[in-house]
This record gives C-alpha cells, sequence and structure tokens, in this order.
C-alpha cells in the first residue's frame, strides 16, 4: 500500500526552497572572486617567466659548413640546452625581463648589417657581415658562460678568434684598448626607448685581453646562425669574464689609446667594474659571487677563478690587484 | 540565525590567492618554470607577498575613502596570505637556493643587507601572523592589538626596500609599490588628523 505524499522528510523546508537562488548567487560570486584573485596574481607575475613554451624562431643553419677542429679549450661539460639559451637571456634593448629578448628578437634585423673597424689601425674598414663570413669560416667553441647575477649555461658558439679580425686591420703601436659599440635603433631594439641604460650599448677590452686566443666574435650557435636575442649577428664572447662583457649586435669596434668607457661601469661603477673578471672571492656588492647555478641545475656549484679559465689568462693580470681592478 | 554579509568573499579570497602557489608547486617541477625555475619561484612568491600585504594595508583606507564595510572583512585573509607567500619565498631561497647550508646563510644575512632587510621583513609578521585570531584581539585588548598591527607597514617598508635593492637596474616596478604605500599611509595620517579635529571640536562644544 502505497502514500501519495511524498514522506515529510522529502519535503523541502520553504526557507531552504527560499534560500536557493541565494545559496547559486554566491556560489557564482565565489567562483568570480576565486578567479579573479587568482587571475590578478598570475597575470602579475606570469610576464616575467622565461617560459619554455616561448617559440624560439629558427635562425637556420649557418651559410659555411662548420669547420669542426675541437679546439683545446673545450669544455666537456653537458651543454645547456638550445631551448635554454635562447628564451632565457639579458638584451635590456629587447626588454628587462628574460622571456622578453625571445618574445621581441623578430624586431631585429641582422641583414643587411656592417660592421666598422677603426681608431688606432692602420687600415681602417666598413665591412659587410657576410663578407665577415667568408673571411673567417665559423670555428665551434665549447665555453662556459657566467653571468654577474649567480647563473651560468655551456654554450656552443660558431665564430672566429677575435685576434684574427684585429690581425685584418693592423693596430698602430698607439692601440692598447679596444672599444665595441652595439646597434643603436628604437625601432629594432625598443628597449632604448627607455634610458634604462646609457644607450648604445658600450664594453670595451685591453689589447691584449682582445688579442687572447680565448676571446671570441660569435655569429652562431648550435650550429645555427645566431638567433637576434643572443646579439646576432655578431656579439663578442669573453668566456673568463661576467656575461655582460660580452656585447651583443655589435656594429663598431675602435682600438683606442684610452681606457673606452663601459656602459655598466658608467650606470654602477661600484658593482660593474671595467675588467669583470669572474671571481668568486670578490662578491658584488650586494650578492655574493662564491656559487652559481648551471641553468638546468636544482643546485649552487662553486665559482671557478676566471670561471674555469685561470690557466690560460691569470697571467694576464699578474701584479694587479683584483679587488681593486674588479 | 545571523547570516554574515557577503560569506562568499574570504573563502573565494583564500582560494583564488593559493591558487598561483599551488600552480607554482605543480608546474615547477615539471619546468613549467622555465630555465631557471627557482629563480621564477622566488620573484614570484616576493611579489604576490608584497602585493597582498599592501593590498592588506589598502583595506582601511579604502573604507575611509568609500565607506564601505567589505574590505574590513578581508584584511585578515589577505594579510596571512601575505605570509602565507613570504613564507614560501624565504623557504625557497633557503631549502632550494641556497640548499640549507648554514654557513652560506649565515654569510648571506650578516654580509647582505639586501637579504638582512628581508629577512627582517618576514620576522616583523611573524607576531602579526600569530596573534590574528580573534581569540588574540580579545587577549591583547583592542587598542594594544591595533598598535602592534601597525607592524604591517614597517614589514610592507623593508619588503620595498628589499625589491628595490634586488634589482638590477631600473627601480620603477619597486618605486610603484613605494608611491602607493606612501599614498595609503597619507589616507591615515589624514583621517587620524580629522578625528582628532573632531574630537577637538566636540570638546570645545562641551567643556567638561
Amino acid at each position: 500500500m502505497r502514500d501519495d505524499k511524498p514522506p515529510g522528510s522529502d519535503i523541502t523546508p520553504e526557507s531552504l526552497y527560499l534560500r536557493r537562488r541565494e545559496l547559486l548567487k554566491n556560489a557564482g560570486l565565489f567562483l568570480g572572486t576565486a578567479a579573479g584573485v587568482a587571475g590578478g596574481l598570475m597575470l602579475l607575475t606570469g610576464r616575467r617567466r622565461g617560459s619554455s613554451a616561448d617559440v624560439v624562431p629558427d635562425a637556420g643553419a649557418v651559410a659555411q659548413p662548420v669547420v669542426k677542429a675541437a679546439s683545446e679549450f673545450d669544455t666537456s661539460e653537458p651543454r645547456t640546452p638550445y631551448e635554454d639559451v635562447t628564451t632565457y637571456n639579458n638584451f635590456y634593448e629587447l626588454g628587462l625581463d628574460k622571456a622578453d629578448p625571445s618574445r621581441l628578437a623578430h624586431l631585429l634585423k641582422p641583414r643587411p648589417w656592417t660592421v666598422t673597424l677603426d681608431g688606432e689601425v692602420h687600415e681602417p674598414r666598413t665591412v659587410d657581415i657576410d663578407q665577415l663570413l667568408s673571411w673567417f669560416p665559423p670555428e665551434e667553441r665549447v665555453y662556459r658562460m657566467r653571468c654577474v647575477e649567480g647563473w651560468s649555461m655551456v654554450i656552443p658558439w660558431l665564430g672566429f678568434p677575435l685576434a684574427a679580425l684585429l690581425a685584418k686591420v693592423r693596430p698602430t703601436s698607439h692601440a692598447r684598448y679596444v672599444a665595441f659599440t652595439t646597434l643603436m635603433d628604437p625601432e629594432q631594439l625598443p628597449g632604448q626607448q627607455r634610458a634604462v641604460l646609457d644607450w648604445p650599448y658600450t664594453e670595451g677590452l685591453r689589447l691584449d685581453e682582445a688579442l687572447h686566443p680565448l676571446t671570441f666574435m660569435a655569429m652562431g650557435l648550435y650550429g645555427r646562425q645566431l638567433p637576434a636575442q643572443n646579439g646576432a649577428p655578431l656579439r663578442l664572447v669573453v668566456p673568463w669574464k661576467y656575461g655582460f662583457k660580452g656585447g651583443k649586435s655589435i656594429v663598431r669596434i675602435s682600438l683606442t689609446r684610452t681606457q673606452p668607457f663601459t656602459t655598466w661601469n658608467l650606470a654602477a661603477p661600484e658593482e660593474y667594474g671595467f675588467y669583470a673578471n669572474v671571481n668568486p672571492a670578490v662578491p658584488h656588492p650586494r650578492w655574493s659571487q662564491a656559487t652559481e647555478r648551471r641553468i638546468g641545475d636544482l643546485g649552487r656549484r662553486p665559482t671557478l677563478p676566471f670561471n674555469g679559465y685561470a690557466e690560460q689568462v691569470a697571467p694576464l693580470y699578474a701584479g694587479m690587484d683584483l679587488r681593486k681592478n674588479y | 540565525m545571523a547570516t554574515t554579509p557577503h560569506p562568499w568573499l574570504n573563502p573565494a579570497v583564500t582560494v583564488g590567492g593559493l591558487a598561483p602557489l599551488v600552480l607554482m608547486a605543480v608546474q615547477g617541477p615539471g619546468g613549467g618554470l622555465g630555465p631557471n625555475a627557482i629563480e621564477a619561484a622566488l620573484n614570484s612568491t616576493g611579489l604576490i607577498a608584497l602585493v597582498l600585504l599592501v593590498a592588506s594595508l589598502a583595506c582601511t583606507p579604502l573604507r575611509f575613502v568609500t565607506g564601505w564595510t567589505w574590505p574590513a572583512r578581508v584584511r585578515r585573509t589577505l594579510g596571512l596570505l601575505a605570509f602565507t607567500y613570504a613564507s614560501a619565498h624565504a623557504l625557497t631561497y633557503v631549502v632550494l637556493d641556497q640548499g640549507l647550508s648554514v654557513s652560506a646563510l649565515v654569510e648571506e644575512l650578516t654580509e647582505r643587507p639586501f637579504i638582512f632587510v628581508g629577512f627582517a621583513a618576514l620576522m616583523s609578521m611573524v607576531p602579526l601572523a600569530v596573534t590574528s585570531t580573534n581569540a588574540w584581539v580579545r587577549r591583547l585588548g583592542f587598542p594594544r592589538w591595533q598598535r602592534l598591527h601597525r607592524l604591517a607597514y614597517v614589514a610592507a617598508v623593508l619588503g620595498v626596500v628589499h625589491f628595490v635593492w634586488r634589482v638590477k637596474k631600473d627601480v620603477t616596478e619597486p618605486m610603484l609599490y613605494g608611491a602607493v604605500l606612501a599614498l595609503l599611509f597619507a589616507l591615515r595620517v589624514g583621517e587620524a588628523m580629522r578625528k582628532r579635529r573632531a574630537r577637538a571640536a566636540s570638546a570645545a562644544r562641551n567643556p567638561a
């Protein structure tokens, strides 16, 4: 026998029935607010991540076949993945965050491009970048790179020793320093629209440093043309110095009698010296330089004097106080 | 039964506020935070901690300006979230970045003012987190509790100094937070002066 009326326990109390609408409204407000707070916070922090999802433009293979003579300076340490080398960059002309340069790389046009060699040289000249490539078929150098910020990479560069290029223009007996000037063009390098640093970026080396066989002009990496975010089409690589010494997208190389002004040294002389040799014993005023994190590693490793190239370059600084000449 | 207005507000802010931290913990090990995951985690947790702390400090001035009462109800949640992110930031630094190396940490704390300032900011938030419960408000009495919780401004100022010091170049962003803090402080000072004038005026009308 059945009762047509539902049992009393099934009847929704009127008060609850009336609250149903309010509950639904509150659930909607809850979800909206939670999503808003979470979304806002992630928007705030998301852009500063160098995401591996960033598109790495394929720079294409180098024009010439690689002359692969294993360099005596090559390190056998594991190479930092191409993706990390090309998406985690300091190139303030293309943005202050590490992910900005790869994102804005398409703005920089590495062709046509010329490099001017002048100053204290017997044969000043302006050279087309492809002419340069034909003079110096690229060789590979697998170098450690240590950033002043405390991270490091291992990068297989393609290029040629700077000494070979300097020999072409024959420095005069007055030449004591080499100054590097990088591209000034706020259209291609939008970071230059703000006076974060004194543009164009300039760097410099003592002539004996510039002539050292380790000092390298890179035009590619990992067997490919140099991507814009890594300083296409021509950049300086000085593996025993902090990364900022390696000027990117170079347009002028001048031999000088006096020590050239360099960008970071002008911006913060007490923090970034002219020499900027990797030195675990001399801390940056705000952080230690004793250890570094190799990109891809979780922990830190001890930093080596002259970034592990002490055997080759320490004699360049014999008798100098490297605490003063940091 | 008295219903609280906006019952969804605090749960929603808590869930939404914790979501980025949970996402970071999930993404980090898989490489989702980019080539330098520890740096990314440090930057994100530090920035979110500062933003939430500033947001919690904005609640009361926002009430002065708008007359709304709901900001005061999320203040505690925002403050505790800020402390959670500041703790995550410090733990990431101590455990993942420095690998729990006591000697390295002692050197950093004693020789790098920028690390010390960050440490001081976190430490000044500890008593605030501990006394965030209603029981502690009763135990201390509201005026004393309120005075203690002005430490939140100290923590925020130290947080901004820590941020300015960390930046290699271009201090625009940390200075922006400094400017917001200065504005919030000015609003409070203005309100305090208005109250004092009102009291003085009423005292003049009703001499004791």
